[in-house]
């Protein structure tokens, strides 16, 4: 077989277990094709040597073995925001230089009991606080879509930009993304990827670098509904050492792919129409309506009314948890700690460190975290939020009460942009990207992002799913007819 | 039933050069949780252990590290908040609380400030036989205790020990009900007397695992009257908070002194400055940490990485049904049915460990010679060599057996003495030794008449001087016992030389 890298993971598992293929090969594929792809610079981290052990140990594993685990043998990259023993761990920031973490963060070890293989660690923006994939530490990354005949370097999306644009270019079979506000939905959507948040506490956070912990939720980022179904099983499961983690079981989610959605009700939220929607979201988003009408399902109209209030909340909330969450990285014990001066105090030490180790939408975002938690202040910004939040959630909470199974949006205002064009816009236009997706985050619903189109200039499209908690097989399943429908099979042409 | 009433103290008046001053007093102690693992991590709390040895990788808030909650330490939170006759919340939550400093990694401290854990409850201080202050407990709050930051080991560097870091801390906050430094010492001896009968903290303030932030204010007499009558703070004075005190001694100075200072500044025309103040020992005065203005602002917030801690009233009443007898219940009844006064029932229950030696002592015995015999001869042994009641080189069978030969007149209460020395110094049964060692009291009134009469022949002018004034038998009998070994009946002694005398 050829071009093993280009496979997903149902794909790659099948043959590894007909023995078609060995892990060793696989591994090896995505290891050239990473080799190939420095100019994407999706990886800032790799692990050959650990990936051809762990290969090994897979093909072990595999041979004469009819019931080797899910993720048996299959190469992923892994989002640098996941802490992995022993692998540089850096959340793309300079405060985080240097620091290697002494365990292996839950949902990786899942992974890696499970079979998986570990290429190397991905490119993000620093601390997950983005959506171009512009703030990391290690620089931008580029991804491997561009406009026609372009060459203008695009924005693979953020945060897991890294994620996306190694998936989508086929240096890996699938990757691990967090999502906090849309940081996996977003980039999928812009890289022609499927990308699924589930439900809050379906993931375990323990060994994921906190950026808003009632917010982040872990998952997979893969090249079909299918791989995401048998990704995120892998993935997920409750884990005492996060209090937030769900004790529930996780069913067989790739089991649950039948694509019937017959008499599955999906909701149209009125709300999600934004004005000056371009008009090619607008059709991807009646198009998609309709591809699960003619699927069987019924196409309802509902109204989430608090909607509008979502993206402010949300830039409170998430700020405000960051800046308490980002006070452990302090010079003191680990990573990055600024030389000081003669008479530098304790005081000089964490404004010096921190100024050198935070970029600036780092800062900004703990700034804003900072003020809107002070005293006097908090009323105000935090206390509304959190009552806001209460109010989206229950929006939702009223439309699957109403018999909703799912709710179809559009997953981002707009294809992917240019890197540097939104560079020196006021930061609240950056953050409008995320005005389909926080929602869910605010809510603890599951949410899947799946492409179901181009636009005009070939650029991927995608749209989003959202489902009821707890249910990301029906989700999976319905996003999975929806897949069918679009057959989207558009890839980004080789240029790096 | 138990008798628990009492009277109020009278609160304490200093007298200013001017007027006469009261002082109102709140405190918040601080104490560390009896628990073999911290708050929120599996690390151990054992004391003095090699500097960051006992650090989980969340106590030192590495990356994407979470809290877990301890159990125990919540179990214990609730058996102290049942113990002081507080309400229990079944729905409490963990609050950040956000400031900068090298000895707390996380860069906060995991608190409870919007929903404690304990709400209201009382402690009855005792300040003498039938006087008491009620001191009204606020809340108690399960927190994080930080780490140790050393600076005087290097001149250029400061180094950070995280052993204590995440500790679980129980503070407790009581209501300005405090009306002196001498209630404010007994207040902290009774807390910790309740917390070491509840197993809930050792109570051991020089490893500073009880520690007190004082709040003192002063009024004119009157003022807190009218505090109590409204509930209205604007009637007492301004308050200075005294933190991290964690010896009686001190709270007791640095009130007083805190006092005076605010006395001072009040009769001389000036103004409190609401402030946090430190006390110094060796210059015995307090001095300003920092101002209202300079005061974090903590930026609390519910804590996301923990969820509202929710507990079942079964489980609280499981808890309540394995409460031991506590102080003010124990004292109480070791005066009714032991006839003890105030004063020996209170040393007696000072701990469990005396109380539960007084009982196996008193237990079919006369309780009064008991306590006398504990209180007496074993304490002030014990003290002796710096010994305590745990290790006490006499067991209560012992003690007890001491008292029986007493009671049975076996030996005299000089004998007895003498062979409690013997006991604690080189053990075995009482009984024994007196038979062994012929301690035995003569009781034999023949035996006792022939040292009479003896006594009497040899010193006629002394018969003589003591027909005239009675009060010289008492030579006699002294004579009687030296010719006896100390071992006749005194009363019999006594009994025989006065028929003799005729008196």
């Amino acid at each position: 077989m050829s071009d093993l890298n280009k496979l997903g993971l149902a794909e790659a598992r099948d043959a590894l277990r007909k023995g078609d293929v060995t892990s060793v090969e696989l591994t090896e594929a995505c290891l050239g094709a990473i080799e190939g792809a420095g100019a994407l610079n999706a990886f800032v981290h790799k692990t050959p040597e650990l990936a051809l052990e762990q290969a090994k140990a897979a093909d072990a594993r595999l041979k004469g073995s009819e019931e080797a685990p899910a993720m048996c043998g299959l190469p992923l990259g892994i989002k640098d925001l996941f802490c992995t023993k022993g692998v540089p761990s850096q959340a793309a920031s300079r405060i985080l230089e240097g620091f290697l973490p002494q365990y292996e963060s839950t949902v990786t070890q899942n992974l890696f009991d499970a079979g998986a293989v570990m290429l190397g660690k991905l490119n993000m923006d620093e601390f997950a606080m983005g959506s171009s994939n512009e703030t990391s530490t290690y620089g931008d990354v580029i991804s491997p879509w561009r406009r026609g005949n372009e060459d203008t370097a695009l924005t693979p999306g953020g945060s897991s930009g890294g994620s996306a644009a190694a998936v989508a270019a086929d240096l890996c079979l699938a990757a691990t993304g967090t999502d906090t506000g849309g940081s996996i939905r977003q980039p999928a959507a812009f890289t022609g990827t499927v990308g699924i948040k589930p439900t809050y506490g379906r993931c375990s956070r323990w060994g994921i670098v906190a950026f808003a912990s009632s917010l982040d939720q872990a998952g997979p980022m893969t090249k079909s509904v299918r791989d995401a179904a048998i990704m995120l099983g892998a993935m997920a499961g409750h884990d005492p050492k996060d209090s937030t983690s769900a004790d529930i079981p996780v069913p067989d989610f790739e089991a649950m792919l039948t694509g019937d959605i017959k008499g599955k009700k999906i909701g149209i939220p009125k709300e999600y129409r934004m004005e000056g929607m371009p008009a090619e979201i607008e059709k991807l988003w009646s198009d998609g309506a309709a591809m699960l009408r003619d699927a069987g399902a019924e196409i309802v109209d509902i109204s989430l009314p608090h909607t509008k209030y979502a993206l402010p909340a949300y830039y409170v909330i998430a700020p405000a948890e960051a800046s308490s969450n980002l006070a452990r990285y302090d010079g003191v014990r680990y990573g990055h700690r600024a030389t000081l001066g003669a008479g530098d105090g304790i005081t000089e030490m964490y404004e010096k460190t921190r100024a050198e180790g935070f970029g600036h939408e780092v800062q900004r975002r703990v700034m804003v975290g900072t003020y809107v938690l002070s005293a006097g202040f908090y009323d105000a910004y935090y206390n509304r939020a959190r009552k806001v939040r209460t109010l989206i959630k229950k929006d939702f909470e009223d439309a699957f009460a109403a018999g909703v199974d799912a709710i179809l949006t559009p997953a981002t205002p707009s294809a992917a942009f240019g890197l540097g064009e939104m560079q020196d816009t006021d930061p609240v236009k950056m953050y409008l990207n995320d005005v389909f997706t926080v929602t869910v985050n605010l809510a603890g619903l599951p949410g899947i992002s799946v492409p179901t189109g181009v636009d005009a200039q070939g650029l991927p499209l995608g749209l989003q799913l959202i489902g009821r908690p707890w249910e990301e097989g029906d989700l999976l399943n319905t996003a999975y007819a929806l897949e069918a429908a679009a057959g989207f099979v558009a890839k980004p042409e080789k240029w790096w | 039933m138990l008798d628990l009433t009492f009277e109020a103290p009278k609160p304490k008046v200093i007298a200013g050069a001017k007027y006469d001053w009261e002082l109102v007093i709140g405190m918040e102690i601080h104490a560390q949780v009896s628990s073999k693992s911290k708050l929120f991590s599996g690390a151990s709390t054992e004391f003095g252990a090699e500097p960051n040895s006992n650090v989980a990788f969340v106590d030192a808030a590495m990356p994407g590290m979470l809290p877990v909650i301890n159990e125990f330490c919540v179990e214990q939170a609730v058996r102290t908040g049942l113990g002081l006759k507080a309400e229990i919340n079944l729905m409490s939550a963990f609050d950040r609380k956000n400031y900068f400093y090298p000895d707390l990694p996380q860069g906060y401290q995991i608190s409870q400030l919007y929903h404690p854990i304990v709400g209201e409850g009382e402690v009855i201080v005792d300040m003498g036989a039938g006087i008491a202050r009620k001191v009204r407990i606020e809340r108690i709050h399960l927190e994080q205790d930080a780490g140790k930051s050393i600076h005087d080991m290097d001149p250029n560097m400061s180094f950070v020990d995280l052993n204590r870091t995440g500790v679980a801390l129980m503070e407790i906050v009581s209501r300005p009900d405090i009306r002196g430094p001498e209630e404010a010492a007994a207040y902290v001896g009774k807390l910790r007397q309740i917390l070491r009968y509840l197993g809930t903290c050792d109570g051991n303030m020089q490893n500073g695992n009880l520690r007190a932030d004082v709040n003192v204010s002063v009024c004119r007499p009157g003022d807190y009257e009218r505090y109590q009558e409204t509930q209205d703070f604007s009637h007492l004075g301004t308050r200075c908070e005294i933190k991290n005190m964690n010896s009686m001694r001190f709270i007791q100075a640095a009130i007083e002194y805190e006092a005076r200072r605010q006395i001072k500044i009040l009769e001389e025309g000036g103004k409190v400055d609401q402030e946090t103040r430190l006390y110094d020992p060796d210059k015995n005065e307090t001095r300003s940490m920092r101002s209202k203005e300079e005061a974090h602002d903590y930026r609390y917030f519910p804590d996301p990485d923990l969820l509202p801690l929710e507990i079942e009233q079964a489980w609280v009443d499981d808890i309540k049904a394995t409460l031991p007898e506590l102080p003010d219940e124990k004292k109480a009844r070791f005066m009714s049915a032991f006839g003890l006064t105030d004063y020996d029932a209170s040393v007696l229950t000072a701990d469990v460990e005396s109380a539960t030696y007084f009982e196996a002592v008193a237990e079919g015995r006369d309780g009064k010679t008991a306590a006398n015999w504990v209180i007496n001869e074993l304490f002030g042994r014990l003290k002796k060599d710096d010994h305590d009641i745990t290790t006490s080189p006499v067991s209560p069978a012992q003690l007890g057996g001491i008292v029986d030969l007493i009671a049975k007149g076996d030996i005299s209460g000089k004998i007895a003495k003498d062979l409690f020395e013997i006991v604690y110094t080189e053990g075995g049964d009482p009984a024994e030794i007196v038979e062994a060692r012929g301690m035995k009291q003569v009781t034999d009134t023949g035996a006792i008449e022939a040292a009479v009469d003896e006594v009497i022949a040899a010193n006629p002018a002394q018969v003589e001087k003591a027909k005239a004034n009675p009060k010289l038998a008492g030579w006699f009998v002294g004579q009687v016992m030296k010719a006896t070994g100390g071992k006749a009946n005194p009363k019999a002694v006594n009994d025989l030389v006065s028929a003799k005398l005729g008196l």
